[in-house]
Order: C-alpha cells, then sequence, then structure tokens
C-alpha cells in the first residue's frame, strides 16, 4: 500500500502539474482565433463534444511551417542555446575542478558561494548586466580607464549581450553538477597514473574527464534545455536583431493575441526539446544504474 | 496588588479581543475597489483621499503594457473593478464582450468631460457608454538637446524628418536611437508622416511605411517600448520615438540627477497620434457600485488636475483645467493648441487578419527576418 502511494505521487504531480496543462495547451493550437472571452474558438461544452471536436484542426501547424519566421526563430533560438551551453562549460569545467581539488574543509563554503546568487532576483540579476555592459557603463569606463579602448564598446542590445547573460545566469547549474561528478573520483586513481609514469594533462584527459563525464552531460542539458526557450535575457539584453523562439512566442500571445498560433508553437518548442530531454533522462538513468 | 494587576490585564485583555472583532467585522464589512492601472500613472494622495472621503479601500495594482492588460482580461476573473486601457485596445475588449456600460446616473461628473477627447474617443466606444477618459497624449520624439544640436546644428526639431530622413539618422547613430517595439504606435505614424492614410489597411501602404524605417533600421540601435526612458535620462541615447509622458518623466528624471542632459518632447508638425487612456469596469468586476464612486471621483476637476499635475499628462476634463499647473497646460507638447489638434488622428483597432500582416510586417522590419 505505501508502496504504491510513493509511486503515486510523482506520478500524480506529473499528472496534474504537466500532462493536464499540455493537453490544454494542445487543444487551444487546434482551435481559432476569436474576439471573446477566451480569445479562442471552440471552448469545450459536455453537450455538444463532437461539434466540439469536429471544429478543432491543424491549420496553425501548417501555418508557422510555411513562415520562414517560425523556423528561423527555432533554429536561432537552437543555436544560441548551443553556443552558450558550450561556453558555459569551458568556464565551468575549470571552477568546478578548483572546486573539487580545494581542502575538504573549504569545500562547503565554495559550493555555498555558487548558489549565493539565487538569493537575489534574477530579474534584477539580469537587470545589473544593463549596468554593467550599456555604452556608459562600468565595463566600458573601467577598459578606457585602463587605456586598453578608445571608444566604448557595443556589447549591449547586441548578441553578445545574450550570450554573456545566459552565460552567467546558466553557470550555476554547470558547476554543480559538473562538481558532483569530480568531487566523488577517488584521488587514488590519479596517483596510480602519476606512479605509472603518466604526466598530468594526460591523466586528466585519460581519468579525470571520462570519469566527469555524467556531470558534463547533466550540466549541459540543465543549461541547453531552458535556454533554448529563454525569453528574458534576450529581451533585455539582446537587440532587435536577436531572434529566439521565446520571444516569437511571447509576440503571437501578447501583440497578435492569437492564442492558438503561440499555443502550437509551444507545442512545437516541447516537440524540439523532447529529444535532449529523453537523452537526459537516459543519462540520469544510466548514473543510477552506475551507482547501484 | 497582584490580584488587582491581573484583573487589570483581564480587561485589557479583553478589550484587545473586543477591538479585534470589532475590526474584523469593519473588515469583512469595509468596501474596497481594486484598480489596475499603468505604472507611475497617478499621485498616490488622490487614493488616501478618496478612500477619506467614501471609506472605501483602494486595492491599487499596476501593468505597464496593454498586451499584459488585455490577455488578464480575455482569460477572464481578472478581479479587478476598474482598468485602463488604451482607445483601440478598448474597442476590440469592448467587442469581445470584457466591459460592462457605466452607469451615468452614478456618474454626476461627467458633464466635467471635455467634449474634444469624448468625440474622439466615440470611435472605439460609440455614445461613450463604456469609458470615460483619464488621461491623453500623443506619440513624438524625444531628444537630447546638445547631442542633437552637436550632430545636426540646421534640422528643425519640429518634424520627423529628424528621424525618418536617412541622412539625419545615419548622424545620430553613434549617439544612439531606439524606436518603440510596437507596430500600432509606429507605422501609423510614417503613413501620416508620408501623406497616407494613417489608419490605411492596404498591405501597399503599410510596406511604404515598412521602407523608411528599413532605410534607418541599420542606425537604430533597439525597438522597445520602456527601456528609452531610462535610456534618454541617463545620455544612452540621443533621439527616440516614444510616448509623450514617458518622455518627460525622462526629461524630468535627467533634470533631477543633474546630469548635464537636457531632454525634450517634440510633437512634430506633420501630425501624430492622439492615444486615449480609458477608465473602463470588467462585466465580472466584484465591486461594481465602488468601481463608480472611483470613477466619479477621478473625474472631479481637483482631483484629476493633480494626477495631472503630478504626471505631466493632458487629462480628459476640461472643467480641470483652471487647477492645472501653468507650466503644463501652457506647454504645447501636452496641451497643444487648437491647430495642432486637428492634425493629431485617432488610430482605429486593426481586424485579426490585418493585425496578423502588419505584426508579421513589423517583425520583418525589426529582425529582419
Amino acid at each position: 500500500m505505501r508502496r504504491w502511494f510513493v509511486i503515486l505521487v510523482p506520478y500524480l504531480w506529473l499528472l496534474v502539474f504537466f500532462l493536464i496543462p499540455f493537453f490544454i495547451v494542445f487543444k487551444i493550437s487546434l482551435s481559432d482565433i476569436a474576439t471573446a472571452i477566451p480569445p479562442y474558438t471552440p471552448t469545450f461544452s459536455i453537450t455538444d463534444i463532437g461539434g466540439f471536436f469536429s471544429q478543432l484542426d491543424f491549420e496553425n501547424y501548417t501555418f508557422i511551417f510555411q513562415d520562414s519566421l517560425y523556423i528561423g526563430a527555432y533554429f536561432s533560438a537552437l543555436k544560441i542555446a548551443f553556443f552558450s551551453t558550450i561556453l558555459t562549460l569551458l568556464i565551468a569545467y575549470p571552477i568546478a575542478y578548483g572546486m573539487a581539488r580545494a581542502p575538504r574543509e573549504w569545500q562547503p563554503t565554495l559550493v555555498m558561494l555558487v548558489i549565493l546568487p539565487f538569493w537575489t532576483s534574477f530579474l534584477i540579476r539580469v537587470y545589473a548586466w544593463i549596468g554593467i555592459l550599456k555604452k556608459e557603463g562600468l565595463l566600458n569606463l573601467f577598459l578606457m580607464n585602463l587605456g586598453l579602448i578608445s571608444e566604448p564598446l557595443t556589447i549591449m542590445n547586441t548578441n553578445t549581450a545574450v550570450y554573456i547573460g545566459i552565460v552567467y545566469s546558466y553557470l550555476p547549474f554547470m558547476i554543480l553538477p559538473l562538481y558532483a561528478s569530480l568531487e566523488k573520483i577517488n584521488p587514488a586513481l590519479l596517483e596510480a597514473a602519476a606512479d605509472l609514469g603518466s604526466p598530468p594533462w594526460k591523466s586528466f584527459w585519460q581519468v579525470t574527464f571520462p570519469l566527469s563525464i555524467p556531470g558534463v552531460l547533466a550540466g549541459c542539458f540543465l543549461v541547453f534545455i531552458p535556454a533554448t526557450g529563454e525569453f528574458v535575457i534576450p529581451d533585455l539584453l539582446g537587440g532587435s536583431e536577436t531572434l529566439m523562439i521565446g520571444k516569437t512566442l511571447w509576440n503571437e500571445f501578447f501583440n497578435n493575441r492569437d492564442w492558438p498560433v503561440s499555443s502550437a508553437v509551444a507545442v512545437v518548442l516541447l516537440l524540439v526539446l523532447v529529444v535532449p530531454i529523453v537523452l537526459f533522462q537516459r543519462n540520469q538513468e544510466k548514473q543510477r544504474e552506475a551507482g547501484r | 496588588m497582584t490580584y488587582s494587576g491581573n484583573k487589570r490585564g483581564t480587561l485589557a485583555g479583553s478589550l484587545t479581543l473586543a477591538t479585534m472583532l470589532a475590526c474584523g467585522v469593519a473588515m469583512a464589512d469595509q468596501k474596497e475597489v481594486r484598480v489596475y492601472n499603468w505604472s507611475d500613472y497617478i499621485d498616490e494622495e488622490i487614493l488616501t483621499e478618496f478612500t477619506k472621503e467614501t471609506g472605501i479601500k483602494v486595492v491599487y495594482d499596476v501593468f505597464d503594457s496593454n498586451e499584459i492588460l488585455e490577455t488578464k482580461l480575455l482569460a477572464g476573473g481578472s478581479g479587478y473593478d476598474v482598468v485602463v486601457p488604451t482607445g483601440q485596445f478598448l474597442a476590440r475588449q469592448i467587442q469581445a464582450g470584457v466591459f460592462q456600460k457605466l452607469d451615468k446616473s452614478k456618474l454626476p461628473n461627467i458633464s466635467n468631460m471635455w467634449p474634444e477627447v469624448s468625440n474622439r474617443v466615440a470611435v472605439y466606444d460609440p455614445g461613450n457608454e463604456y469609458a470615460v477618459d483619464y488621461m491623453w497624449g500623443t506619440t513624438g520624439l524625444g531628444y537630447n538637446e546638445a547631442k542633437i544640436k552637436e550632430r545636426l546644428p540646421d534640422v528643425p526639431t519640429d518634424s520627423f524628418d529628424l528621424l525618418f530622413k536617412p541622412e539625419n539618422a545615419a548622424k545620430l547613430k553613434d549617439c544612439g536611437i531606439m524606436v518603440l517595439d510596437s507596430a500600432t504606435d509606429v507605422l501609423p505614424v510614417i503613413l501620416q508622416y508620408l501623406g497616407l492614410d494613417p489608419n490605411s489597411k492596404a498591405q501597399a501602404d503599410l510596406e511604404k511605411a515598412a521602407a523608411v524605417l528599413e532605410a534607418i533600421r541599420p542606425n537604430i540601435q533597439k525597438f522597445h517600448s520602456s527601456e528609452y526612458i531610462n535610456a534618454l535620462a541617463n545620455g544612452d541615447i540621443c533621439i527616440a520615438f516614444g510616448w509623450s509622458g514617458d518622455i518627460l518623466q525622462a526629461a524630468s528624471r535627467a533634470e533631477e540627477a543633474k546630469n548635464g542632459h537636457t531632454i525634450h518632447y517634440s510633437l512634430p508638425k506633420e501630425g501624430t497620434q492622439m492615444w486615449f487612456d480609458m477608465l473602463a469596469v470588467p462585466k465580472d468586476a466584484p465591486h461594481v457600485e465602488e468601481a463608480h464612486a472611483f470613477i466619479n471621483f477621478l473625474m472631479k476637476p481637483e482631483v484629476i488636475a493633480k494626477a495631472s499635475n503630478y504626471i505631466s499628462y493632458a487629462n480628459g476634463n476640461l472643467a480641470s483645467q483652471k487647477f492645472i499647473d501653468e507650466s503644463i497646460l501652457k506647454d504645447g507638447a501636452i496641451y497643444p493648441d487648437e491647430a495642432t489638434l486637428k492634425k493629431l488622428f485617432v488610430l482605429l483597432p486593426y481586424d485579426a487578419k490585418t493585425q496578423r500582416s502588419v505584426t508579421r510586417l513589423w517583425t520583418k522590419i525589426v529582425t529582419g527576418q
């Protein structure tokens, strides 16, 4: 009985907070836009179930595949998410490595420092970057005072600013799983490698890195998946040419008031992300099995 | 001693309890009105005065875009009693059945309203049945006096040529240009600038307007509907196509900061859009009676004048004009003269299909896709 309950809770959670909302969104994506409350038709009615279903169609999906805007926005979002994931990995790895090699008694403090930014609202931290990156901002003032540049750099409102924003915001999500897998590596393995004459860089590539791959994968998925649908960072830091699917979805929903098309965009976005999500799940399971 | 002290304690305790009960009853009984208005759009003293006069508590929330408000209204059950959409949005929301007709018998102060404004807003709300005007304004150019003078000393600032002529825009690129990220606010103004009908729905006309923007597109730093306020005030940009009130707000922020930037609002001579923010009551408002009391209070000449004096926007209340500060009433950028007023046009809402093609055109201008 108790076992059933334990199994039931997560499934119930998924049902109520994922599956049902998804079906509502999916249903709206098959409707048509209307000037009414709510702004789509048909609305579900128990009395006329047949009529309700006959009015649903896939028109909105054909629409988003006919206009290059949407496909362009998906690709652009995937591209930005992909490169920011790689950048985040490159920055996070040395940090996590340093943390894992630090004296034992420092490590809780270091983990704490990584988590610390979460105590400030995400939105405020992104706003703070505006102050740093803008033309008369801190970064430009600093570089100009050092005499490294004579003209202020235009970083704000470009894709560069979006990359900086994403890398900054998602860095902890990369560092923590990396640290978790690096910290588990038995130092005796490296000693053994050294005893057998392996130089440190070779031990890193042949021992440390392969053992940290589960952490690398977990971190990459944790960054890549949310970064693809990111809206706040490109809106605040990006320029007008920054095209991302999150922003396109926002436009459909708020500017065009087209709930059906924006729902279709959301469903397709989910389908696009199903592949990395499934891979992530597999990776997690593999790790769990390996841990057993 | 102990005994009496104890007794006093008990007495005090029961008194507290009685007060609490009384308060509880009063709270359950206290009337309230839930208002959803634009951010930075009222003198908060007005709310306190309203509660003092009527005993109705005001729950005051703010939004920063019509789209956010509209989404809440269309989803239904917003819980608000008074909301403030802009004209074109109001028109569509009336069509969607969002609002209830105002009970004019509960709005005696409506006689103070300004026919000039009431007539214009009738295109959105025929017969002024659903809404009364709160504030109105225009869209135009906000600019940094010194930076423009330095780059374009001979170009007059009272014309859209300042921004829409590519050779001018090119000279302003280095000091920064921002434009509202709103197709419905920008394209009609360009149509007017080109001498076309600002309410034209013809694709050919709209594309002509788009071409004007595309020609200056490489010089525009960003399309955004609120960032330009701070950017102008801090001197990060030198010109913005934006809403009158926002630009005047940037001007006063720059003045307060004493950062050496002087910001002006220009209402270009070609004529521009006149927009109206309207007070309306949703159909499912929980406190209809109180909503009317609140709207009626806002139509008191000295009350709405206080709001205008505080936020530097023109209102639609004629009787209030004698209470408005000279500096605001005489400012042609806020209260334009008769001749300029004639050149201001009123925008009609687009139907869903035109809206989609306009938004698509806009995306193409903004992102190049």
